[in-house]
């Protein structure tokens, strides 16, 4: 068994075990919900000692049938992108585990079941990412908003149950017009005699230009629901402001990169006449979301909201990197899924001890929170620093390469985003102005610092976060090979670079 | 000349066999004393089924079209058919195990003294076991019917009995009767209609079989008027049994009239009949014809789809709900028989099965969700369900999960492979239509697990009565069924593509 099996298998062995745990022990179903997710990340970065870095093509694959009759299979393999992803995913859920120590209590039913719900959730993630069965994939796809649905309707505060139908809603109408333009290139390739959901495979079947049109906006659509891209993003800001900062995290950090991701995989490699034909329009959306979620974030009064009108921002960057269709742009938009999971955990986890300690979500409510808790602050004051991309931060050298990659081939898209910077330097600066700075705001006396459990869930984020800004050559290294694969399948290349007039 | 006319019993046997335990069950309600009578017929009723259904697959691999005559076409198609059915009925009749369900006696009026006596006095109704047996004989031979004569009489067989047996829920009396009337009046009428499509088709062949029927269809030089006359006339009297819009008005009242086991099997089985008969009539009768009926078919299938979805957003009623949730996917599999294709057979045959089994298995829950006066129907009283059970809460969201054709569900797979079928066959704005209507429906599925999940239980009355065996059985066969073809289609699937061979 391959250690990539492996990393999706965990999980699950874990949630096994949780279900013939005691429900009264708590404790015990935190550490096996702990234990199995970090098993899972072993298993994870073991894998790496068989992955070929710089070789393009998918790696580790390995396949089995599933429905013989549609020719489905249980395929799955990584590339250097699904790789950074699963590892973003694996890094990601004991940080979850550690950080949220506390957050499944009270809910609506018991710890046992909300850890149940995470790891089902991230085997699920991890097997998302490395699906290369069109069908696998879209089944996952769906499946996986599941558990979400639970964890936000089950744990959330607020209006939760609202909140749940509607991400669920809309993310199952976007999926189910990807389940179409899926039997539609099913159908094309058994017309031409491939009868395949092999994302290679499918790489290779001829489809009309008209026929490219629709499936394209079928596959987008539901991407850009997912991802999530104006104005397809009205379910983000309730769902962020009901779930838990634990399912935050889990939605916005990772599951959100399954739309953008699956733009590169699906989007990109077996549509590449639309891509060129919608491009333009795409860029267009995404300057819209950037400058749309950056204005928005500015006048959230709920701490949550306005992490997630960020995130709608940082998205907007993400596609705009990917549909300028050069090897900069996708290598940043694909470097800015991973610093993006990175700083918005950061962000979600601050905020979420923040708000557990005030008991309130209203920014107004804080403030003056530096003189109190200086390492609480400090940690939320570098979380904004890296949302607004400071140089030395990781998101820096992402934001930073789709703006290059935007400008060689979009000067003026390019200008508009890195208005986005500035936006981004608003928000974040009058964020930390007014829940750190100043006097102490009544109701926050009694604020306590960070505890040693909450210190050893936020260090690997923020060592993440510095790591790769001051070398994130590792990553580009990887992500590398994938990008000029799907550029030469898209058939486009770089612009000469503009000459100096 | 009269020749002998030869009836291979091997064949029939299936059919005979549950003739034989339905008469046998009226010989029970005159001979044997009533306080046996209960669980007598209910032994004979699920021994004559498994007996049927072992036949069936005995006789799996046979084709034959000399069963009777002509009349009756053994094929795998049919085979199939008739294994679904079975297999259908026999869960359904778990449920009709819990006897409060039914009338205590059918005949007194409602609200009168002499149904309180027979109420006080532990009056069971037995004669149900017997008619719901003769219906499934009607269901088994409807599909496997080859002319329109064998066709009309496997259609008042199977619908005679359920209109009795809707009748006869024990609480809102007044409600089931209305709901037994309606169902009588407009199926006599679709009958009608179907009756005198025979006669054209009739009037234009010369003949009653399919076989010549399809022959003379194919004849260019014919009269096509009649022919055309007898189609449309025909389609009225299928399209009305399966519940299509615009002849599904009597559906929710049905649904939500008749007491709720029959409800179930009502919806699982009658679908499967209606559309394998369907299936033979249009393929193997009027085939030669489909550029004329097909665009038709088309435009039914699409406001059927979208006309049970849309009404169903608003409905309170549980039974309505699933009437409605049944009446979309009357349309989905509609779209199976458009594509006349193998896969879309395949596709069609599969669906019914998990459509089947999901709908016996959801209307069995609703038997268990009680308060003093008997079951609730109105979903706000739901509300809070998981709290009070949370395995009965998961299994009905399963089902509704199914319906939905959300992943890993047998729903998603039947409903991916219709799509497909339909998409393989050209039939792109039914794909369209389709998830556009299944994108309304899940709405209101979604609905019902949000009422049963995350709302505060507001109705302390309403509890979840605790299953007996045969029902707690039944539950967990659907919900195994459900989700076992959701994450393993193969086999069903592969036995449904041997199956498709059907008799010109």
């Amino acid at each position: 068994m391959s250690f990539l099996v492996a990393t999706i298998v965990l999980p699950l062995l874990g949630v096994l075990a949780l279900a013939f745990a005691p429900r009264d022990n708590t404790r015990l179903i935190k550490l096996i919900a702990l234990g199995t997710s970090v098993l899972t990340l072993i298993a994870s970065l073991l894998m790496l000692t068989k992955y070929k870095f710089g070789v393009s093509g998918l790696q580790l694959v390995s396949s089995h049938s599933w429905f013989k009759y549609f020719n489905i299979n249980f395929a799955i393999g990584i590339d250097g992108l699904a790789l950074v992803l699963i590892l973003l995913t694996t890094v990601l859920v004991p940080i979850v585990v550690v950080g949220g120590w506390n957050e499944a209590e009270g809910g609506r039913w018991s710890v046992k079941t909300f850890y149940m719900l995470i790891l089902v959730l991230e085997t699920f993630m991890v097997g998302v990412f490395a699906a290369t069965d069109v069908f696998l994939f879209y089944v996952i796809f769906e499946a996986m908003l599941v558990p979400v649905y639970f964890l936000i309707g089950g744990y959330g505060r607020g209006d939760r149950a609202a909140a749940a139908l509607k991400f669920l809603l809309y993310s199952l109408f976007g999926g189910l017009l990807m389940l179409a333009a899926v039997i539609a290139v099913f159908i094309i390739s058994a017309r031409q005699g491939v009868a395949s959901f092999d994302v290679t495979a499918l790489s290779h079947v001829k489809i009309g230009h008209t026929a490219q049109d629709w499936l394209f906006l079928g596959f987008f659509i539901a991407f850009a629901i997912k991802a999530p891209l104006f104005p397809f993003h009205t379910w983000l800001p309730s769902a962020a402001k009901s779930a838990t900062p634990g399912t935050s995290i889990l939605v916005l950090g990772v599951l959100d990169k399954v739309g953008t991701y699956g733009m590169i995989r699906f989007c990109l490699t077996l549509f590449p006449e639309a891509t060129k034909t919608f491009a333009p329009y795409i860029i267009v959306l995404s300057l819209l979301s950037i400058i749309y979620g950056a204005f928005l974030a500015i006048g959230q009064k709920d701490l949550n909201s306005l992490i997630a009108f960020t995130s709608i921002s940082h998205f907007g960057f993400i596609v705009l990197g990917i549909f300028a269709l050069t090897s900069q742009g996708i290598t940043g938009a694909s470097l800015y899924m991973v610093n993006h999971g990175f700083s918005t955990a950061a962000l979600f986890l601050v905020g979420g001890w923040m708000i557990e300690r005030r008991k309130s979500t209203q920014i107004e409510d804080f403030g003056g929170l530096q003189r109190i808790t200086p390492v609480m602050a400090w940690l939320f004051f570098i979380a904004g620093m890296s949302a607004l991309a400071l140089p030395g931060l990781s998101s820096f050298v992402s934001e930073f390469l789709v703006l290059l990659g935007t400008f060689t081939r979009y000067p003026a898209a390019a200008v508009i985003g890195t208005l986005g910077i500035i936006l981004a330097a608003l928000y974040v600066l009058l964020l930390v102005q007014r829940s750190l700075h100043g006097p102490l705001k009544e109701g926050n006396e009694g604020t306590h610092d960070l505890v040693l459990r909450e210190k050893i869930a936020i260090a690997p984020v923020i060592l993440a976060l510095v790591l790769l800004g001051f070398y994130p050559k590792p990553a580009i290294h990887t992500i590398n090979p994938m990008t000029s694969q799907v550029l030469s399948q898209v058939q486009v290349s770089d612009p000469s670079p503009l000459a100096g007039k | 000349m009269f020749t002998t006319p030869v009836l291979d019993y091997n064949l029939l046997a299936p059919i005979l066999i549950v003739l034989g335990g339905a008469l046998l069950g009226v010989l029970v309600e005159g001979f044997v004393a009533r306080v046996y009578r209960a669980r007598i017929q209910i032994i004979i009723a699920l021994l004559t089924v498994a007996v049927a259904l072992g036949w069936v697959i005995k006789i799996r691999a046979l084709t034959s079209q000399a069963a009777a005559i002509d009349s009756v076409s053994t094929d795998g198609f049919g085979l199939f058919t008739q294994g679904s059915i079975l297999a259908l009925s026999f869960v359904a009749l778990l449920f009709f195990t819990q006897n409060d369900h039914f009338a205590p006696q059918a005949s007194a009026l409602p609200g009168s003294i002499e149904e309180s006596e027979a109420a006080e006095s532990g009056v069971q109704m037995t004669e149900i076991y017997p008619l719901v047996l003769f219906a499934i004989s009607g269901m088994l031979l409807f599909p496997v019917a080859h002319d329109l004569v064998t066709l009309f009489v496997a259609l008042e067989v199977l619908s005679i009995p359920l209109y009795i047996i809707t009748g006869l829920a024990r609480r809102r009396r007044l409600l089931s009767q209305e709901a037994a009337l309606k169902y009588f009046l407009l199926g006599a009428y679709s009958s009608a209609f179907f009756l005198f499509g025979g006669a054209f088709l009739y009037g234009f062949s010369g003949s009653l079989s399919l076989g010549v029927i399809r022959t003379a269809a194919s004849n260019p030089a014919s009269n096509h008027i009649f022919l055309l006359l007898g189609v449309l006339l025909v389609s009225v009297g299928l399209l009305f049994k399966v519940g299509a819009v615009p002849f599904h008005s009597w559906t929710p009242d049905v649904y939500q009239g008749a007491p709720t086991p029959v409800t179930g099997f009502m919806a699982a089985c009658t679908k499967v009949a209606a559309f394998g008969a369907m299936f033979r009539i249009f393929i193997v009768g009027f085939g030669a014809v489909q550029n004329d009926w097909r665009p038709v078919f088309v435009a039914i299938a699409i406001v059927t789809m979208v006309g049970g979805a849309v009404a169903a957003i608003s409905q309170r009623d549980v039974k309505r709900t699933l009437a409605y949730s049944s009446i979309t996917h009357a349309g989905f599999l509609l779209a199976g028989v458009i594509s006349l294709s193998k896969i879309g057979l395949t596709a069609m045959m599969f669906y019914l099965v998990a459509y089947g089994f999901a709908t016996i298995g959801a209307f069995g829950i609703v038997t268990l969700v009680r308060d003093s006066t008997g079951e609730v129907n109105d979903l706000n009283r739901w509300a809070g369900l998981a709290k009070k059970s949370p395995g009965v809460a998961t299994a009905f969201s399963l089902f509704l999960l199914s319906f939905g054709g959300i992943p890993l569900t047998a729903g998603f797979i039947a409903k991916f492979s219709i799509f497909t079928a339909a998409y393989a066959s050209g039939n792109t704005s039914i794909v369209v239509v389709g998830v556009i209507s299944s994108a309304i429906a899940l709405f209101f599925y979604l609905r019902v697990v949000l009422i049963m999940f995350f709302k505060e239980p507001t109705d302390e009355t309403v509890t979840v009565a605790v299953p007996s065996f045969l029902v707690g059985t039944g539950i967990t066969i659907c919900f195994v069924i459900t989700l076992v073809l959701g994450v393993y289609p193969n086999l069903l699937f592969n036995l449904a593509n041997t199956m498709t061979t059907l008799q010109p």
